[in-house]
């Protein structure tokens, strides 16, 4: 940079703050409080210069200090169950589970809802590079990914709009990483219109003696930055700082909304993994939310050292970028290492045969302050801890919502329903033809499941499964989950439900549920019933896992998913870990043996509220969620762990989201066997089928073990209903049950059509020469600003293949449409 | 026993799959990096899925001038087996050791599924273990994988038996001719879109079909050792 461009800048120095003590800043505008910017002065002895001032700003910001959350979140580790297994856990970048004497793992779930809004494609993108980032700063190879999605309703055009670029978002980034996408959800809600929630779950495996820090121990070695270049991209409110020094009104405002490129994330990964196997590094820290600022005072601030760091040596992609900025940049695709003096070229070697940038841009000093200058002049003087660990804690206050006793009253159970056979079939078809119930195949077919060639179960089985041990079979099982309706409804019991389900999801296949992540999203705390609900869920799920005896490991906070007053409704997601000493031995949902009993565990009640009958149906929430019985879950995971190593069971499927109804419908569709089934005499058939009942199975079992069979059940107390069989690949669903509800039989081709039709006729066909969803055009333009092609490489020119070619398959897009929806057909 | 290598570019990701499906059909592996160009004794070559070099400017354009590239070439156009995977298939392309071009999936959406295919061809140094007109299941999962050339070369291609194989029951990305797969005139260099290295193990694929082009590279081998 020339010294005229330095000298345009006017960089606020600490001599200047010095110098100029009641200089008016925008503290406010930073959204820092009057009393904030009052201890901020305090604590350094004067104002702060502006490159402070965006550093305070954004790591005493709810979303990097958890100031609002902080009171409630300590419930997880005072009510954690002792646990052997736990290596690292909340407050590192994610919680390390040990699976054996030699292998860990560690996982977690991230929101990036904001800038999914704003930007899906980008903003979901990064939301999984940022998740992958935190995995592998722990010292793990990252390998899989999982996705919670949440969205308006379903016919909303901008559903249209966020959607197919969320979905493409997150596909496009995990997929170009090589992490196979192995599960989560898709849920629809108007309470999300404008506030679309985008969680997205990274695990990874690490030697047991691999666990990476994040301390920046040992004055003299040298901080090193790795990655991408740092750019304007998110630095969102920071550019208030910015305008205040630039007149120029043309000056472009970047879009806060960071762009990611996982090209160089793959390889930054497989530089780190380099870095870890050598032991060429002292301490690690991805670069996150608050970049730079949060990677550099929080690895200080872990050791209790100090840095001298000289900014001008971090590589930009813009010159003109000032100090504060590059401190507050949230471009993606960056780590800093902390190294000794002497692996300093190995380090640099490894990054090179990489292709990676890496970059010295300091050295850890004893002296208990981050230092930063730029071209010379000292912009920033400050005890770290003061910005990592010390930002406020606010215990806000707590109210319950004024509506809550009147939703609750209005039951769901009280809401007529149908009796009539024809009326429950009916019913079935269209509760599997709903948006938040259908086929999820537009999705999840954008993913690349096989990657890596280690998953042995993924959508839209109840749990994704992966293989960690090609010699031992010992594997991993993963499941995402919440039903925000009945978190609404009551957040204590639905954070509880969204607990009990993902532990369900992950039991039913056989493997043992070990550890807790968790995704917490909210609207305003500032609002007292939201703050409300926020504490009411956070209570849920500590106590629940207090009875379950597993250990919440890390997660995340999301507040002000709101739209003015309005908050989304409280969405608790739960993410289960378990583990399969053999995956050879998991049990999957569907149906696939001709003969094979069906069975029901667990007991159904009247519960209907909050039910996805009571929305289809009656557009109608209220009542109070179903009872929660984690000992009854935890005897389901005990009989399915033994059903699975004896081989007892051949499929198992939770019931949840439609009930029974649904979970037939999606067992009898995933491999095409057909069943017949005698609803039980002394439950409404109406309630048998769609009831949301908690600790409920649907298993097939393999004839000729009863008595086996029998003797697991009363071991572990389970209740059991012999419901029918399982019947001839192709054949028709039958129901049988009494009264007025005699007896249906629905064709495996009208279940198909009503599960699978749906997501592509609101979202486009997605076959060849259809017509396409509407890509949206911001994505284009944010895309276009920001993308670097590697400079160094030098292609010869040359004419595309694809400019001679002659485009054939125009000629009969009919049948080709025509002949992919059979593939489909046959596929199940 | 006969070596098979395996590619690794940056930004290639079932380097790793290719290999473990080399290794169960009985190969001995030696994995090759892209700035290398010796291939290490190796007598046939896979270059395996993935987004190499962030599939920048186009799919393939860049992988093709890696030092690597040169000595597969060279050694393909003397009668090497050399097999492309997806983006492998995109470079054999890109590298004119194949005529035509992937783009863009006509719907634009990129697609991962289970994807039944007719071999057409069992002529080749990989796909001599399959019988003409065998249907076979095998994952598909690209973004650019709708294959197009001129009238022409593909008329060409037709008379010559070069296409090997072709999606049935769908065509999954509005590919010309529902092509799914194609090889040189000499039948050693194969290209093809769906992911053999996927379907190889019960516990991981929808099918063991993918095991039958690694072992049919291991007979073309053996015969070959057992002519010469």
């Amino acid at each position: 940079m020339s010294q005229n461009h330095l000298d345009a800048m006017t960089v606020d120095t600490v001599k200047d703050a010095e110098s100029t003590p009641e200089e008016l800043q925008p503290y406010l505008e930073l959204g820092l409080k009057d009393d904030e910017y009052q201890r901020i002065k305090q604590i350094l002895g004067r104002r702060p210069t502006q490159s402070e001032l965006a550093m305070y700003s954004i790591m005493w910001s709810e979303h990097c200090s958890y100031k609002s959350s902080k009171v409630h979140l300590r419930q997880f580790g005072e009510k954690a169950p002792p646990s052997d297994r736990m290596l690292a856990g909340m407050g590192e970048n994610a919680g390390v589970i040990q699976i054996n004497e030699k292998i860990a793992v560690t996982f977690k779930v991230e929101s990036h809802n904001h800038p999914s809004f704003v930007e899906p494609y980008q903003g979901a993108a990064t939301g999984v590079g940022g998740i992958v980032r935190d995995i592998l700063a722990m010292g793990a190879r990252p390998i899989l990914v999982m996705d919670s999605l949440r969205f308006g309703a379903a016919d909303h055009p901008d559903t249209q709009r966020v959607l197919p670029g969320v979905v493409a978002g997150v596909g496009g980034y995990g997929n170009c990483l090589g992490l196979p996408n192995v599960g989560g959800e898709v849920f629809f809600d108007e309470c999300y219109q404008g506030n679309p929630l985008v969680n997205a779950l990274s695990l990874g495996v690490l030697p047991v003696d691999g666990l990476q820090r994040k301390e920046a121990d040992g004055p003299g070695n040298i901080v090193v930055l790795m990655g991408a270049k740092t750019g304007r991209d998110g630095i969102g409110g920071v550019s208030v700082l910015a305008s205040a020094t630039f007149d120029d009104e043309s000056q472009q405002r970047r879009p806060s909304v960071q762009v990611g490129d996982p090209f160089t994330e793959k390889l930054l990964i497989e530089s780190c993994l380099e870095l870890y196997a050598a032991k060429l590094i002292v301490g690690v820290q991805d670069l996150g939310g608050a970049g730079l600022t949060c990677a550099l005072t929080e690895t200080a601030a872990s050791a209790g050292t100090g840095m001298d760091i000289q900014l001008e040596k971090v590589h930009l992609r813009e010159a003109s970028m000032e100090p504060q900025e590059i401190l507050a940049s949230e471009s993606q695709e960056r780590m800093l290492f902390i190294v000794e003096p002497g692996k300093l070229d190995a380090v640099l070697g490894i990054a090179q045969l990489w292709g990676v940038i890496a970059t010295p841009i300091g050295v850890v000093t004893d002296t208990g302050r981050v230092r930063i200058t730029f071209h010379g002049e000292t912009v920033v003087d400050v005890p770290p801890g003061s910005l990592a660990d010390d930002g406020p804690v606010y215990a806000r206050p707590l109210r319950e919502p004024a509506d809550l006793i009147l939703l609750q009253a209005d039951r769901a159970e009280t809401l007529p329903r149908p009796h009539h056979d024809f009326q429950l079939k009916d019913t079935m078809l269209k509760l599997a033809a709903s948006p938040n119930l259908c086929d999820r195949s537009w999705v999840t077919e954008q993913y690349d499941r096989y990657v890596l060639g280690n998953t042995v179960l993924a959508q839209p089985e109840d749990a994704g499964i992966v293989r960690l041990d090609e010699q031992s079979g010992l594997g991993v099982a993963l499941s995402l989950d919440c039903n925000s309706r009945f978190a609404r409804l009551d957040p204590y019991e639905g954070a509880k439900l969204a607990l009990a389900e993902a532990y369900r999801n992950v039991a039913v296949t056989g493997a043992e549920p070990v550890a807790v992540t968790d995704c917490l999203n909210f609207g305003s705390p500032e609002d007292p019933s939201v703050m409300w609900q926020f504490a009411e869920a956070v209570r849920g799920i500590a106590d629940g896992c207090q009875e379950l005896g597993i250990p919440v490991t890390g997660g995340n906070v999301s507040f002000y998913n709101q739209t003015g007053a309005v908050a989304i409704h409280p969405t608790p997601v739960v993410g289960v870990l378990g583990v399969l000493e053999n995956v050879a031995q998991r049990i999957p949902m569907g149906f696939s043996h001709t003969g094979d009993v069906l069975v029901l565990l667990g007991d159904t009640g009247l519960e209907l509220s909050g039910s996805e009958w009571a929305w289809v149906a009656h557009q109608h929430l209220g009542g109070r969620p179903p009872k929660v019985d984690f000992a009854r879950e935890q005897a389901i995971a005990g009989f399915m762990q033994r059903a699975a190593e004896t081989g007892l069971v051949r499929s198992a499927h939770d019931l949840s989201d439609g009930g029974l109804a649904q979970a037939l419908v999606e067992s009898v569709l995933r491999k095409g066997l057909g069943a017949t089934l005698t609803l039980p005499v002394d439950i409404e058939p109406f309630v048998s089928l769609f009831s949301e009942s908690a600790g409920r199975v649907l298993i097939s079992v393999p004839v000729g073990h009863r008595q086996a069979f029998e003797s697991l059940l009363a071991e572990h107390e389970l209740p059991a209903t012999i419901l029918g069989q399982v019947d001839d690949e192709g054949a028709d669903l039958t129901v049988i049950g009494h009264g007025e509800a005699g007896r249906f039989t629905v064709s495996q081709a009208e279940l198909r059509d009503a599960f699978s039709g749906t997501l592509p006729r609101m979202f486009g066909a997605g076959e060849p020469g259809a017509a396409v969803a509407a890509a949206p055009v911001v994505e284009a333009v944010a895309v276009v600003e920001t993308v670097e092609v590697a400079e160094t490489v030098v292609v010869e020119a040359e004419a595309p293949a694809a400019l001679l070619a002659e485009g054939e398959s125009a000629e009969q897009p009919g049948e080709v449409a025509q002949a992919d929806d059979e593939a489909r057909r046959t596929e199940g | 026993m006969s070596k098979i290598g395996v590619v690794t570019f940056p930004g290639s990701l079932d380097d790793g799959d290719a290999a473990r499906a080399a290794r169960i059909s009985g190969a001995e592996v030696v994995r090759l990096w892209h700035a290398d160009p010796d291939l290490h004794g190796v007598d046939a070559v896979v270059l395996p899925g993935g987004f190499s070099y962030g599939d920048y400017l186009r799919c393939g354009a860049i992988a093709r001038f890696a030092p690597v590239m040169e000595t597969i070439a060279d050694a393909a156009r003397g009668g090497m087996p050399v097999m492309g995977i997806c983006n492998g298939f995109q470079i054999l392309c890109e590298a004119h050791l194949l005529p035509g071009a992937l783009t863009r999936n006509q719907h634009l959406h990129f697609r991962n599924r289970d994807q039944w295919l007719r071999m057409e061809n069992s002529s080749t140094a990989w796909t001599n273990h399959f019988t003409e007109g065998q249907e076979i299941l095998v994952p598909v999962k690209n973004g650019e994988g709708c294959y197009v050339a001129d009238r022409r070369t593909l008329d060409e291609l037709e008379a010559n038996g070069q296409i090997v194989a072709r999606y049935v029951r769908g065509n999954p990305n509005g590919s010309t001719r529902d092509i799914a797969a194609i090889r040189n005139e000499a039948g050693n260099v194969l290209g093809i879109m769906p992911h053999p290295e996927h379907a190889v193990e019960a516990l991981t694929g929808p099918s063991l079909d993918g095991l039958g082009f690694f072992s049919s590279v291991l007979k073309h081998l053996a015969d070959a050792k057992a002519a010469a």
